[in-house]
C-alpha cells in the first residue's frame, strides 16, 4: 500500500491505496464520494467522470495514485453547502435531462467542462461534446437542451424530438 | 486487475532505470492500457507512469518541424494548431475525457490498427525518438500491434515535418469512436505520402499507387480507376474487406480534396 494524497471538492485528503486502485475506486470508497458512477467501468460509457486539474476524465480509467498531488472535484463539489443545485444541475432539472440519474453525474461533470471551454455551444457542439458519455434512458435531446439552456441560450428552437 | 507496483518517477532517467526490470511496463494515459489489465490480458510487476514527467510532455515548434513531447496529451494536440492535419486528428480521438488523458507515445507504441496517430506519423514521414535511438517512421511500424521499440524503451518525442498541406479523414465505427478507416494525405516539396489505418491485418500502411498518382497531379480525380486490392484488409462484423478497400479509395479521394 502506499499513501495518496490529493485536494478532492476543495478538502486535503489522503488514503492508503494499492498501484491498482482505480481513482473511481478511491473516491467511492475511501471517500465515501458516491455520486460519481461507475457504469462500464471500461472507459466507454462516462458516468464516472470528474475533474482532474480542471480537466474532465474518466475516473475509472485513471489510477488514484496518478491523481496524488492533484486537485479533483467530483460532482458533490456542484451543488451550494445548503444543498442549492448549480445552474447545469438546475437547467437538468428542468429540462427533464435525466430520468434514472444513473449518467447524470457525468453528464453533469461533462457539460460543466464544455461550458468552460466553450460558454455558448452550439447543438452540434454540445452533442460531439458528449460522444462519451451514454445515457440508456433520455435518447440525449434534453440534456442537450439543458446544457443549452445552462449556457443561457434560448432553447424553444430546439425542437422536441 | 493483478496486483502491481505503480512507480511515479519525475524525472527520464528514474523511468529508463525503472523499465530496465524484465517484469516492469510503461504507463501513459491508461486509455488502452488499464482496460486491458482488467481483462488480466497483461500482467507486469511494476507500472512506471510517464505522466510525472514533465521532460516528455509539450510541443515545441524548430523551423519547420513540430516536435512533440512522447506523454504529451491528445487534447494538447489538438490545441496547438501549427500543423492543423494534426491538431485535426488528435481532437477527434475518442472523446474529451479520453483526451485528456491518452499520449501520443502510448498511441505510437501500441500500435492498434485501428489506431489514428500511426496514420499521421507515416503520412508525415515523422521521427520516433526513444531513449536510445531515433527510428524513421517507415521503419517503426512492423505489423498488427508491432513496433521497432525494444523492451522497455520510452518513445520521449516525435519529431514531426509541417507540410505544405495535409489532411486526416476517418470514417468513425461509431461505437468505439476508431477508425474503421482513416486516410491522411501530406504533400511537401517531395511529393505525396498516403497512409492508411484501420483497414489492413498489417496495421497502418503507404498506398504506394496513390501517392505516384496525386505526385503528378495532387487532385481526387488523379485517383480515378485506382483501388486497393480487398486481401488482407480487415473483415468484422463493422465491415467486409471489399468494404474497407472501398473506403480506402472514397476517404483518399476526400483527404486530398480537404487538403486542397
Ligand atoms: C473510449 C476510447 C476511445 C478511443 N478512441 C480512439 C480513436 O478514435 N483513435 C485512436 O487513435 N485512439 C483511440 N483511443 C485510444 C487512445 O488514443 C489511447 O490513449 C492510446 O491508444 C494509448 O495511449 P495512452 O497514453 O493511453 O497509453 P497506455 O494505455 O498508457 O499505454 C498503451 C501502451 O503503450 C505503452 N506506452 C505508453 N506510453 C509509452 C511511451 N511513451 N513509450 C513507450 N511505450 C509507451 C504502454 O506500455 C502500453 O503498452 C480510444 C480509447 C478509448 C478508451
Ligand atoms: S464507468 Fe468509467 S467510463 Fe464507464
Ligand atoms: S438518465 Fe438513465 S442513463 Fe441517463
Amino acid at each position: 500500500m502506499t499513501k495518496v494524497t490529493m485536494t478532492v471538492n476543495g478538502k486535503s485528503v489522503s488514503g492508503e491505496v494499492e498501484g491498482r486502485t482505480l481513482l473511481s475506486t478511491f473516491v467511492r470508497e475511501n471517500l465515501g464520494l458516491t455520486g460519481t458512477h461507475v457504469g462500464c467501468d471500461t472507459g466507454q460509457c462516462g458516468a464516472c467522470t470528474l475533474h482532474v486539474n480542471g480537466k474532465s476524465v474518466k475516473s475509472c480509467n485513471m489510477f488514484a495514485l496518478e491523481a496524488d498531488g492533484a486537485e479533483v472535484a467530483t460532482i458533490e463539489s456542484m451543488a451550494a453547502a445548503d444543498g442549492t443545485l448549480n445552474t447545469i444541475q438546475q437547467a437538468f432539472q428542468d429540462h427533464h435531462g435525466l430520468q434514472c440519474g444513473f449518467c447524470t453525474p457525468g453528464m453533469v461533470m461533462t457539460a460543466a467542462s464544455l461550458l468552460e471551454e466553450n460558454p455558448k455551444p452550439t447543438e452540434q457542439e454540445i452533442r460531439t461534446y458528449l460522444s462519451g458519455n451514454i445515457c440508456r434512458c433520455t435518447g440525449y435531446h434534453n440534456i442537450v437542451k439543458a446544457i443549452m439552456a445552462a449556457s443561457g441560450q434560448d432553447v424553444s428552437a430546439v425542437a422536441a424530438e | 486487475m493483478y496486483a502491481f507496483e505503480l512507480e511515479r518517477p519525475t524525472s527520464l532517467a528514474d523511468a529508463v532505470n525503472a523499465l530496465k526490470s524484465e517484469e516492469a511496463q510503461a504507463l501513459g494515459g491508461g486509455q488502452t492500457l488499464i482496460p486491458t489489465l482488467k481483462q488480466r490480458l497483461a500482467m507486469p510487476e511494476t507500472l512506471v507512469s510517464l505522466t510525472a514527467i514533465d521532460e516528455l510532455k509539450g510541443i515545441r515548434r524548430e523551423g519547420d518541424t513540430l516536435i512533440i513531447g512522447g506523454a504529451t496529451c491528445h487534447a494538447d494536440v489538438a490545441a496547438e494548431g501549427s500543423y492543423p492535419a494534426l491538431s485535426d486528428l488528435a481532437g477527434l480521438i475518442g472523446d474529451p475525457h479520453v483526451r485528456n488523458r491518452g499520449t501520443i507515445g502510448g498511441s505510437l507504441a501500441n500500435n492498434d490498427p485501428s489506431a489514428c496517430y500511426p496514420a499521421a506519423a507515416l503520412a508525415s514521414g515523422a521521427t520516433i525518438v526513444t531513449n536510445e535511438r531515433e527510428i524513421a517512421a517507415d521503419d517503426y511500424f512492423v505489423g498488427l500491434f508491432e513496433t521497432a521499440l525494444n523492451e522497455g524503451e520510452i518513445i520521449t518525442a516525435v519529431k514531426m515535418p509541417i507540410p505544405q498541406a495535409a489532411a486526416y479523414v476517418k470514417f468513425e465505427q461509431p461505437a468505439s469512436r476508431f477508425a474503421l478507416v482513416g486516410v491522411f494525405v501530406v504533400k511537401t516539396a517531395n511529393g505525396v505520402r498516403v497512409a492508411v489505418t484501420g483497414a489492413s491485418e498489417g496495421g497502418v500502411f503507404r498506398w504506394s499507387e496513390a501517392e505516384s498518382a496525386l505526385s503528378s497531379n495532387f487532385a481526387a480525380d488523379a485517383l480515378e480507376g485506382l483501388k486497393v486490392p480487398s486481401d488482407g484488409m480487415i473483415g468484422d462484423i463493422h465491415g467486409s474487406p471489399e468494404y474497407r478497400a472501398h473506403l480506402v479509395g472514397v476517404l483518399t479521394k476526400r483527404a486530398v480534396t480537404k487538403a486542397g
